[in-house]
């Protein structure tokens, strides 16, 4: 009374409605657009926050980013998510602004933001890594602001950076599986649906598992090539 | 007043009048007035924690002083009520005016020794690459490391290193040099490398103001000498008067603790 494994439900278009390799390409597609745009608006999301941190202008923006990062580091990601899909149109539709957000773009949200939340930290830390020597040294030179952070603070903090980003990266594909929850085609959500399909969990879910491993263990593998470069 | 009229010379490098440096309640700095003449060599001594490095960083000022006036050359700035600190833009060429070496020589760790030393002229003043090229390799020659042009600091001992940072301030053919504590942070054997390199600037007439702790070098190349304890200068002359008959008691008991420390030493 074994269970006997059946792996062809993973590549036969004619296992189920939705079976196939389209389907994985397209699910793998739909992982990978969310991963690349959450990480990069995330990206941009930190730098700018990073730099409203470090150089406060304003004492009430400071503050508010403080408060945004701690905000978004101290709650889970999956209440994010989930909050953004159901609870942000409401929000915006309580406030008379009417935004509507496709709900892609709504769960999009939740995931860059928290990206950004983290990027800010690790923007923050490198620059922050950087001896005061090194600051005053340029100034005694006569740079400017500019020239210090161009020619000497940014090239020796973003090799110290690129290690943790490329690590919060591969953490942001992982999460992307999350967003299965508010229905986005990805992988992890087309694994549910062909597994509702089929009833072959151990298949299914074997077989992505194996797709976000080989997806993201090239990534590490870079990652710690990077580290070893930055260390000598 | 009329006191610091008269003790103005006409050909002062440098020129500090009642200077303040306060870091919240404490006063780093308490009314500090200066002079250095062109060309001259001039020592700064005291104790730890008086207020050297403060000084010369309110030279070029990569600290604000409180209150006062700072002269370099003819770039006269003020400081206190009604004064705020210059731009970026006029506080950069300022500095540009002044060279400063540290005492963990802070090079550029992702450059090697000669783009350390072209950074300078490159960035700052827009020098031609190949221009700069060639003022680096000489200034490089300058301070006995012409096989070191492509090395990287963390290569270089720490003498070498000193040496980089002292071409890389020449670089912007500043009027004054400033340096501070530059040898105290090197193995006994590589200050030697060091003091040559100041000893021969100084003789080629560079103006220089140097913070340090040692005696004899400031006794053989130094033109004038002023001790400093909490935030004042407390004497000031040539320097062989005030190493051989200090009058101040605190003076005194200073050079004594050091004569007793450089016995203990040949001891
Ligand atoms: N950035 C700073 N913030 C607060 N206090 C400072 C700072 N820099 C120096 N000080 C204080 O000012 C005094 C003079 O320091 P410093 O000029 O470094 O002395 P020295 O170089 O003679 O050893 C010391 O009491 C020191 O603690
Ligand atoms: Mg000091």
């Amino acid at each position: 009374m074994s269970y006997v494994p059946d792996f062809t439900v993973v590549y036969m278009s004619t296992a189920c409605e939705i079976c196939g390799p389209l389907a994985w390409l397209n699910a793998a597609g739909v992982t990978l657009a969310y991963a690349v745009g959450t990480i990069v608006g995330g990206l941009i999301i930190g730098v700018i926050c990073g730099v409203i941190l470090l150089f406060p202008l304003y004492y009430g923006l400071p503050m508010l980013v403080y408060g945004y990062v701690q905000f978004f580091r101290c709650t889970p990601l999956l209440v994010q998510i989930v909050w953004f899909f159901y609870a942000l149109p409401m929000v915006g539709n309580a406030v008379g602004l009417g935004i509507n957000m496709p709900a892609w773009m709504a769960a999009g949200l939740g995931l860059t933001l928290y990206m950004g939340a983290f990027s800010s930290e690790i923007f923050r830390a490198g620059i922050m890594s950087i001896d005061r020597g090194q600051w005053q040294a340029a100034r005694a030179l006569g740079m400017t602001y500019l020239q210090l952070m161009r020619r000497i603070i940014l090239p020796q903090a973003s090799r110290r950076m690129v290690p943790p980003f490329v690590n919060q990266s591969v953490l942001q594909l992982k999460n992307t599986s999350l967003l299965y929850v508010v229905a986005v085609p990805d992988l992890m959500y087309t694994s549910s649906v062909m597994t509702a399909f089929t009833y072959r969990p151990l298949e299914v879910y074997t077989f992505v598992a194996l797709l976000y491993f080989l997806m993201l263990y090239p990534m590490t593998v870079f990652s710690k090539r990077l580290e070893s470069r930055v260390d000598n | 007043m009329t006191t610091e009229m008269s003790l103005q010379t006409a050909d002062a490098m440098i020129r500090i009048t009642d200077l303040h440096k306060h870091y919240g309640m404490l006063e780093a700095i308490r009314g500090l007035s200066l002079e250095v003449r062109q060309g001259d060599v001039f020592f700064v001594i005291g104790p730890s924690g008086c207020g050297k490095s403060t000084l010369l960083r309110c030279i070029n000022l990569l600290e604000e002083p409180t209150s006062g006036t700072v002269q370099v050359g003819d770039d006269i700035m003020r400081f206190g009520k009604g004064h705020r600190m210059p731009s970026g833009r006029v506080l950069s060429r300022y500095r540009t005016h002044i060279g400063m070496v540290f005492q963990q020589f802070d090079l550029f760790p992702h450059m090697t020794a000669i783009e350390n030393v072209m950074e300078g002229p490159t960035v700052v003043k827009r020098m031609p690459r190949h221009e700069a090229r060639s003022l680096a390799s000489e200034l490089l020659a300058k301070v006995g490391l012409s096989d070191k042009e492509k090395v990287y600091p963390r290569h270089l001992s720490g003498g070498q290193a000193q040496r980089v940072a002292i071409a890389r301030a020449l670089a912007m053919q500043p009027r004054v040099m400033l340096f501070d504590e530059v040898t105290s942070a090197l193995d006994p054997e590589l200050v030697g490398e060091v003091l040559e390199v100041m000893r021969k600037l100084a003789e080629e007439g560079t103006t220089m103001v140097v913070v340090t702790h040692e005696m004899g070098f400031a006794s053989e190349v130094g033109d004038r000498l002023c001790f400093m304890d909490s935030g004042l200068i407390i004497e000031e002359g040539k320097v062989a008067d005030i190493l051989a008959r200090p009058e101040n008691p605190r003076t005194q008991a200073f050079l004594a603790r050091f004569h007793d420390t450089a016995e203990a030493l040949r001891a």
